[in-house]
């Protein structure tokens, strides 16, 4: 059977250095199943974070070969075979132990959106084609990949004044919703900083759930933000139609 | 204790934040306790979002027939009558009040053509009535309670796992756990504790469970006196993937075959002719996961040991649109493209149907101050558990249970702890540290899954559980030899090393019950006993702890109205 070199970081938040396992490669094998092999087998205190080993519940996020991944979705056979595979946690969170990484920040973002609020006399009747654009925002599995690559976080650390493509995705999920009668626009401005994002697409590129998260949930939302807060007369027609939403300011 | 632990008050604890978890938490936050949930791995990551095909609800809005009797009456046919009735009623009457309640908190199912939740067929269910959200309805529900149970202010300790229930006599207490973070210990005292920790599955290694899934809540109750129930209904998903070696049991949702997928053997035979020939591939999952293990040891099977399941007859755009996850799955992981072939399909331990013992109107268990929700609880789904019967279950009993808790707190005093259970608590804990040259909890683990797999799988004998039960008590003794390495900080051996327990725990419960259990019903079959037996039928196994040693006994099954006897007799309708 062949076999594979892996290169995982091994420390702490006061440092540490990659180490080298071997782990012998089976078809089909994903990165997650050769860690699985390394606790068995060599390093039973690995930290690692997994739960569906399915791509469905973003727990095991790390960064293959200097690409964020989901680790279970990974399949070993797509990585160069005659080169050591460097695994390494995300870069964007502190690390608390070998991949596991302090991701607290997203949950503290997450407490700072409102919640779905149904406009009154909602009669719950809506159309599939009124949803479907909500219910990609809705896949969102929060591996925080997309998270950890936006250089906002990443090479600007404003973890204070900016919410991440990720919540962007979130609050587009309420905002589009067709019964949602709360405008978020204030928060998106000056919570969330979206005026930081400058549409650059690398978070994007990373979503394992394929959610354009630039062109369907960021875009339209600095949209509205712009609406709301810098075309009056827009504001205004909207206000009057009754069609928009009451704004929160 | 004094000081000496780190130390929460609340009037309910929780244990678990899947599905079930959250919705007690909403609840007992509605009715003004003070709440903490308490999880083992971070919020959101629950099993509840691996749960795919949809959540059972006799809404009617695409079988205007459809009612909560017919789904009663289904829940119990398909649980060979062995369901605690009052459960399954309230069970098949408040499914879509709940259902509906988590639309109104934000959640988007798909829709009908008039605009309302539309609804698909699921096996053993008469009438289409499984709300979905494509094929990751578990994400859409987790989500919708999570935020909603954020928004509310519940208190979450994520990443944090429960060893032991304390007791003050003969009542609950709290609950020691320790932070996975540090491998600091927590002391958790609560007037409530509600137990909805969820299943068993990763005693078998072919599974569709996560790693949480290694019965904790079932052992915590039963080391804190409370009786377990059913305990040997297991039941395998006919439909786990088989190939490649790594995806072996991943789930293959039973969506597939809600939406027209056939099942068929490697000589393209449609086998289920052969098994069920009125409901075929929608037959009951007892029933289906029999057929392709059978068709498989016959000879049968695919070049993986397994069966085909195809869907590649309906439009390449239906199925990416229905199955999404389905067929990215099957894409990235097995290279295979399911709009244009077969997948590759077997059985795989996939729910629990036993658990802890509760009453069905306050899912409070045999202990004061303990309550049980979801898969942790045992009754609902009496010995075989429909598909789609498990996300309604985490609804309308998580909240009964959050409900339930929170009444017992408000008449109940703060509890005392005694310093000696947390010490032995704490003892039990960093023993495997001070042990040199023990095992490795790997190791046992894998030779446990291995005993459960071959000896206590789909088809059961006396002789094979005779030896199931030699071996685990040859593991239950190498696993008081446990030895982990390195620090307290996040350590995966260290945490299996106490996962590692209440596995062996629940094992023998399912082996004990099993080996007695001499008929086959529901997911229970006995080889040597392959048929219904109508004494058995009104009998349940229980399982206690008596001063350390598993004690087994039966009680009846309690006896329907007549009314409702009546009702899952009749044949008007059925499926
Ligand atoms: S598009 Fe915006 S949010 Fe996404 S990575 Fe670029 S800057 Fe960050
Ligand atoms: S939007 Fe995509 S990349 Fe970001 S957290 Fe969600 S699933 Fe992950
Ligand atoms: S383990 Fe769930 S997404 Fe990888």
């Amino acid at each position: 059977m062949a076999e594979a070199v892996l290169k995982i970081f091994r420390g702490t938040s006061e440092g540490g250095a990659t180490a080298e396992y071997r782990v012998p490669v089976a078809p089909g094998m994903v990165v997650l199943d050769a860690l699985h092999h390394v606790q068995k087998h060599a390093a039973p205190d690995l930290a690692v974070r997994w739960n569906c080993k399915a791509g469905k519940c973003g727990s095991c996020s790390a960064e293959v070969n200097g690409r964020p991944r989901l680790t279970c979705k990974t399949r070993m056979d797509s990585l160069p075979q005659d080169q050591a595979i460097t695994i390494l946690p995300m870069k964007s969170f502190p690390v608390i132990k070998d991949l596991v990484t302090d991701v607290s920040w997203n949950y503290k973002v997450n407490k700072k959106i409102p919640p779905f609020t149904p406009r009154p006399g909602a009669d719950w009747k809506f159309s599939q084609a009124d949803i479907d654009r909500v219910q990609e925002f809705r896949k969102c599995i929060e591996c925080f990949l997309c998270q950890n690559v936006c250089h906002v976080v990443r090479d600007h650390g404003k973890q204070e004044q900016f919410g991440g493509p990720r919540f962007f995705v979130r609050v587009a999920g309420l905002e589009m919703h067709p019964l949602d009668g709360l405008s978020r626009t204030k928060l998106l401005k000056d919570e969330l900083g979206i005026g930081f994002c400058n549409i650059t697409k690398c978070c994007t590129e990373v979503c394992p759930e394929g959610i354009h998260i630039t062109d369907n949930a960021i875009i339209p939302l600095k949209e509205r933000v712009v609406d709301d807060f810098y075309d009056p007369v827009l504001r205004l027609v909207r206000k009057i139609r009754g069609a928009g939403k009451a704004a929160d300011h | 204790m004094n000081g000496k632990y780190e130390t929460h008050e609340h009037d309910v604890l929780i244990i678990g934040a899947g599905g079930a978890g959250l919705r007690a938490a909403i609840e007992a936050l509605t009715q003004g306790a003070r709440v903490a949930v308490v999880c083992k791995s971070l919020l959101g990551k629950a099993h509840t979002v691996m749960a795919e095909g949809g959540i059972a609800a006799a809404m009617a809005n695409v079988d205007q027939a459809d009612n909560w009797r017919v789904h009663f009456r289904d829940t119990m046919r398909g649980g060979k009558l062995l369901n605690n009735w009052r459960m399954a009623q309230i069970h098949a009457q408040e499914a879509s009040d709940r259902v509906r309640e988590l639309e109104q908190w934000g959640a988007l199912f798909d829709r009908t053509e008039d605009g309302r939740i539309l609804q698909r067929a699921f096996g053993g269910h008469t009438f289409k009535r499984l709300c979905h959200v494509g094929d990751r309805t578990g994400l859409e529900m987790i989500r919708t309670l999570q935020d909603r149970g954020v928004q509310m202010g519940f208190d979450v300790y994520m990443e944090c796992a429960v060893t032991r229930l304390l007791k003050d006599g003969e009542r609950i207490a709290g609950a020691f756990a320790y932070w996975r973070e540090n491998g600091r210990f927590v002391v958790f005292k609560a007037k409530s504790v509600v137990l909805a920790t969820g299943g068993i599955g990763k005693a078998w290694p072919i599974t569709s469970n996560s790693w949480e899934y290694t019965g904790d809540g079932m052992a915590l109750a039963y080391e804190a006196g409370a009786d377990l129930m059913d305990m040997e209904f297991v039941q395998f998903h006919p439909t786990g993937m088989v190939w490649p070696p790594g995806v072996q049991g991943i789930l293959v949702t039973e969506a597939v075959r809600g939406e027209g997928g056939t099942l068929r053997n490697r000589s393209g035979e449609r086998f289920m002719e052969r098994y069920d020939p009125r409901k075929m591939e929608l037959s009951t999952r007892d029933v289906v996961a029999r057929a392709i293990y059978t068709e498989v040891k016959e000879g049968r099977g695919t070049e993986h040991g397994g069966a085909f399941l195809d869907i590649s007859h309906k439009p390449p755009e239906y199925v990416k649109r229905k199955l999404p996850s389905m067929y990215h799955q099957f894409l990235e992981l097995a290279d295979v493209d399911i709009t244009k072939g077969p997948m590759e399909v077997g059985p795989t331990c996939h729910y629990m149907m036993g658990g802890v013992k509760v009453e069905a109107e306050t899912a409070a268990a045999s202990v004061a101050g303990l309550f049980a929700a979801g898969e942790a609880a045992a009754g609902l789904h009496g010995s075989n558990r429909l598909g789609g019967n498990s996300l309604s279950d985490l609804l309308v009993f998580g909240r009964i249970a959050g409900l339930a808790a929170t009444e017992h707190a408000k008449k109940t005093a703060m509890p005392t702890i005694d310093a000696g259970q947390v010490e032995a608590a704490e003892r039990e804990m960093l023993a495997p540290f001070e042990r040199k040259g023990g095992e490795s909890p790997y190791t046992v683990h894998a030779d446990l899954q291995d005993t459960m797999q071959k000896l206590v799988g789909i088809f059961r004998t006396e002789d094979d559980l005779r030896s199931a039960m030699t071996q685990i008590a040859k593991l239950k003794e190498r696993s008081q030899r446990l030895a982990v390495s390195g620090s307290r900080m996040f350590n995966p051996g260290w945490h299996l090393s106490r996962d590692l327990q209440a596995m062996l725990t629940v094992s023998e419960a399912v082996t004990r019950s099993a080996l007695a259990r001499r008929e086959s019903r529901g997911a229970h079959s006995r080889i040597d006993y392959p048929n219904l037996d109508a004494a058995w039928g009104k009998q349940h196994n229980l399982i206690a702890n008596r001063s350390g040693n598993m004690e087994l006994r039966q009680t009846p099954v309690i006896d329907m109205p007549e009314e409702l006897k009546l009702l899952v007799a009749e044949e008007k309708g059925a499926a």
